[in-house]
Parts: C-alpha cells; sequence; structure tokens
C-alpha cells in the first residue's frame, strides 16, 4: 500500500483502486497454505509445501512472485508443478504471478516437513535427513534389516530397497 | 563468441551427448533395475543440460533457447569431448564410459562451486550431487563385473581398453581454459588429472583391472572436431526438430 494513502486521520478519501489492489493481495502464509493443499504429482500424500519445495512467496509491485526449487534438475513432474501452481493461483484470483526457478541452496531431504515424514512412513515411502546415519528401517514392520535393491526407483527422486525379514519392498527417497 | 559462452556450451553438449547415449539403453538393459538407472541418470544428465544450455543460451543474448541449441545446431558446433559420443558397445562399455567419465565430472562440477561466475557455481552446486549419486553407481558396478565371472572381467578389460584414450582429452586445457582459469570461472583442466587418477586407480585395482600403460589422448571434440559417431546421435536426436522446425506440445 501507498504510505500516503495509509496516513493518520485527515487523510483525501481512500484511493479506490488501492483498496482494489490490496484487496487482491493476500499475506504469504495465505498463499502458502493455498500452495500446501497441491498434492506432489508423484507421491500425493505429501504436499508442494511439506516437499520444501516452495521457497518464497512474495508481492513486487502488484506482481505476486513465487519461487520455486526443483528436487532433481531433470524431474519431469516440475512442469506439472508449475502448471498446478499456476492454475490454483489463478483459481483464487490472482491475475498478475511469476514463477522463478532458484538452484541455491540445493533441495536435500532435509527440507522436507518433519510431518510429511510420518505420513511418507505411513504411506510406505521413507524419508531420512541427508545428514542422519544411514540405518533404513521398514515402513512395515519396522526391522532395521533391510538392504538396497537398487540405487534408482520408479521416479528421480527415490531408490528401491527392502526388507530382510518381512520381505516387504519399499521406496525410499534418495538422499543426495 | 566469448569464452564463458564456449566454457557453457563444452559443459553442457557433454551431458547432452552423454544423456542421450544412456537413454538409448531405455527398453534394452540387462535387467530391469539397470533400466531403470539407466534411464534416470540420463534424466539427471539431461536436466542438467537444460541448466548449462540455458545459461548458455541467455549469455549469447540471441533469443535462441536451450532447446534451439540442441536441436538446431550441427556436428561441427558440438563442444562435448569424444569419450561422451563412443558407441554404447556392449553394458560393460556403457559403464566404463560413465565411470571414466563419472570420475572427472564429479570433481569438475565441485571446483566449479567456487567460480567467479555465480550462475555456474549455483548448477554446479545442484549438478554435483547427483553425479555423486553417478559416480557412487558407476564405481560400484566396475568393481563388481571386472572381479565378476571370467567373460565379464574380459569385457570390462576390452572396454577399458577401448575408452581409454578417449578419457585423456578432458583434462587436457587449450587457450579458452587458460582464460576461463585465468578469470576464475572454471579450473585449469590439467588441476583434475590428480583427483581423477586416484579415483579411477583405487577403483580399477579393486576391480582387478589393468591401468593402459600408454597415456596418449585422442582430440578436438571441444573444440568442434568429432568422429563420426555424433554425426548418426545427431541424425536421430535432432530428427523431430529438423523435420518439423518450432514443433510443440
Amino acid at each position: 500500500m501507498n504510505a500516503t494513502a495509509s496516513e493518520g486521520t485527515g487523510n483525501p478519501p481512500p484511493d479506490r483502486s488501492l483498496e482494489d489492489e490490496s484487496t487482491h493481495q493476500p499475506p504469504e502464509d495465505v498463499i502458502r497454505a493455498w500452495l500446501g493443499e497441491i498434492p506432489d504429482p508423484e507421491i500425493p500424500v505429501i504436499s508442494l509445501t511439506d516437499l520444501g519445495i516452495i521457497r518464497d512467496i512474495s508481492w513486487v509491485e502488484g506482481t505476486l512472485v513465487v519461487t520455486v526449487t526443483p528436487t532433481y534438475s531433470g524431474c519431469p513432474a516440475t512442469s506439472l508443478i508449475n502448471e498446478e501452481i499456476s492454475r490454483t493461483l489463478r483459481d483464487h484470483g490472482i491475475a498478475r504471478f511469476e514463477l522463478r526457478r532458484q538452484l541455491t541452496p540445493a533441495w536435500t531431504t532435509d527440507w522436507i516437513n518433519p510431518d510429511a515424514r510420518e505420513r511418507l512412513r505411513a504411506y510406505g515411502r521413507l524419508s531420512r535427513l541427508a545428514s542422519a546415519p544411514p540405518e533404513v528401517s521398514c515402513p512395515r514392520c519396522g526391522s532395521n534389516h533391510t538392504e538396497r535393491v537398487s540405487q534408482h526407483g520408479s521416479t528421480p527422486c527415490k531408490a528401491h530397497w527392502r526388507c530382510l525379514d518381512c520381505l516387504e519392498p519399499f521406496d525410499y527417497f534418495k538422499c543426495i | 563468441m566469448s569464452v564463458l559462452l564456449e566454457f557453457l556450451l563444452r559443459t553442457g553438449d557433454n551431458t547432452l551427448i552423454l544423456g542421450h547415449r544412456v537413454s538409448e539403453w531405455c527398453g534394452h538393459s540387462p535387467v530391469l533395475e539397470e533400466d531403470i538407472a539407466l534411464a534416470n541418470t540420463a534424466l539427471d544428465l539431461i536436466g542438467q543440460t537444460q541448466l548449462w544450455l540455458g545459461l548458455a543460451a541467455e549469455i549469447e543474448g540471441a533469443g535462441r533457447s536451450a532447446d534451439l541449441l540442441a536441436y538446431r545446431r550441427d556436428a561441427a558446433d558440438f563442444r562435448n569431448a569424444l569419450l561422451v559420443e563412443r558407441p554404447n558397445g556392449d553394458y560393460g562399455q556403457t559403464l566404463m564410459r560413465q565411470f571414466l567419465f563419472d570420475a572427472w565430472h564429479l570433481p569438475f562440477l565441485q571446483a566449479l562451486i567456487s567460480s567467479s561466475e555465480p550462475r555456474v557455481a549455483e548448477i554446479a552446486d545442484k549438478a554435483s550431487r547427483e553425479v555423486a549419486y553417478h559416480l557412487e553407481r558407476s564405481s560400484d558396478l566396475v568393481i563388481r563385473l571386472g572381479d565378476g565371472t571370467e567373460e565379464s572381467h574380459q569385457r570390462m578389460q576390452a572396454a577399458l581398453d577401448e575408452l581409454w584414450p578417449y578419457a585423456g582429452e578432458l583434462m587436457l586445457a587449450d587457450e579458452i581454459d587458460e582464460a576461463l582459469c585465468a578469470q576464475g570461472v572454471a579450473p585449469d583442466p590439467a588441476a583434475l588429472r590428480a583427483p581423477w587418477d586416484e579415483t579411477v586407480d583405487a577403483v580399477l585395482e579393486e576391480a582387478t583391472l589393468q591401468r593402459p600403460s600408454s597415456d596418449f589422448a585422442h582430440r578436438g571434440g571441444r573444440q568442434g572436431r568429432h568422429t563420426e559417431a555424433l554425426g548418426y546421435i545427431l541424425a536421430e536426436m535432432q530428427f523431430l526438430q529438423r523435420a518439423y522446425p518450432d514443433a510443440n506440445w
């Protein structure tokens, strides 16, 4: 909002155009909540905000700037994610917005929201902090007696593991 | 052409051509896990290409995009090292090519993280994490197959002997490298020889493979002089954009 329009009581009548503009500039936490309802295209139990790829939300001269970081530089879901963000913003009446890509600091599994880790476990997909000890426990029986079947899995961000006790195969977020 | 643009083409063309080569395995690998692993590796490399060639296009400022650089240049305009255009051969040769490249690619990217050009540094930071993963896999498989059966050992030794003369080019400097190094944009290629030797020697020893004694190195790819293999790659890779220019979906 323009500084002259927000000064004390003896002001000129409010400028309608500025007021209209401000009603269409919801605060960052409101927009973050909208984006928090967009499921990850590959792992629908967690949202884009849970995944930790929304780096910044800010208004710059009447344009909403949403800064997104890729998980993997070649992740095929990136364009779909950008389309989903654009659609959500348009559905909420945001006409002027811009999506920016930010590479640093690079995304790692540390960016996944702690609460989302639990939902991932329940979904049979594990993740751990990149800095955590390399113990991988089975999402089904909890055993640490597991082995990596393949360094890669069903999407670029996952590896394929299995439990040696209950024999459950499971996806695991690569730790990069 | 600025040295920075030349550098970005060299770097992006390496990942583009190797990424395309590796993607040729999709649907043909010996086992399902390897099919997925090769496709994922190719995907990482193509993703990195979008970043490198995207920046090249931006710096060139001629209205071209990463796609146009990839699909509308001819062989003589490509700046990739000869190693990455070598044919896939058998699975062992594909893995050996990947290992020899990864062992150079990782220290190269790690050095670039302190580049004087911040846009180069941030791409390198992102890509280096993916490439550390590639090197882990290619080292592991070179060891398993080198120190495997008699046949797998022979095939890995043959792959090493075949590809060895193409690896040295990555570490040979020309006047563009000297200018880049003086500006602090990129490391001196010769400085990457020691970490490369260290990785290669350790893995070959564990793999029971014999390092070739000659350090003769074919060169020219980084200056635009390629083997005939690149023409075949481009014929397939560029077909759609050549037949239907500006096709989109």
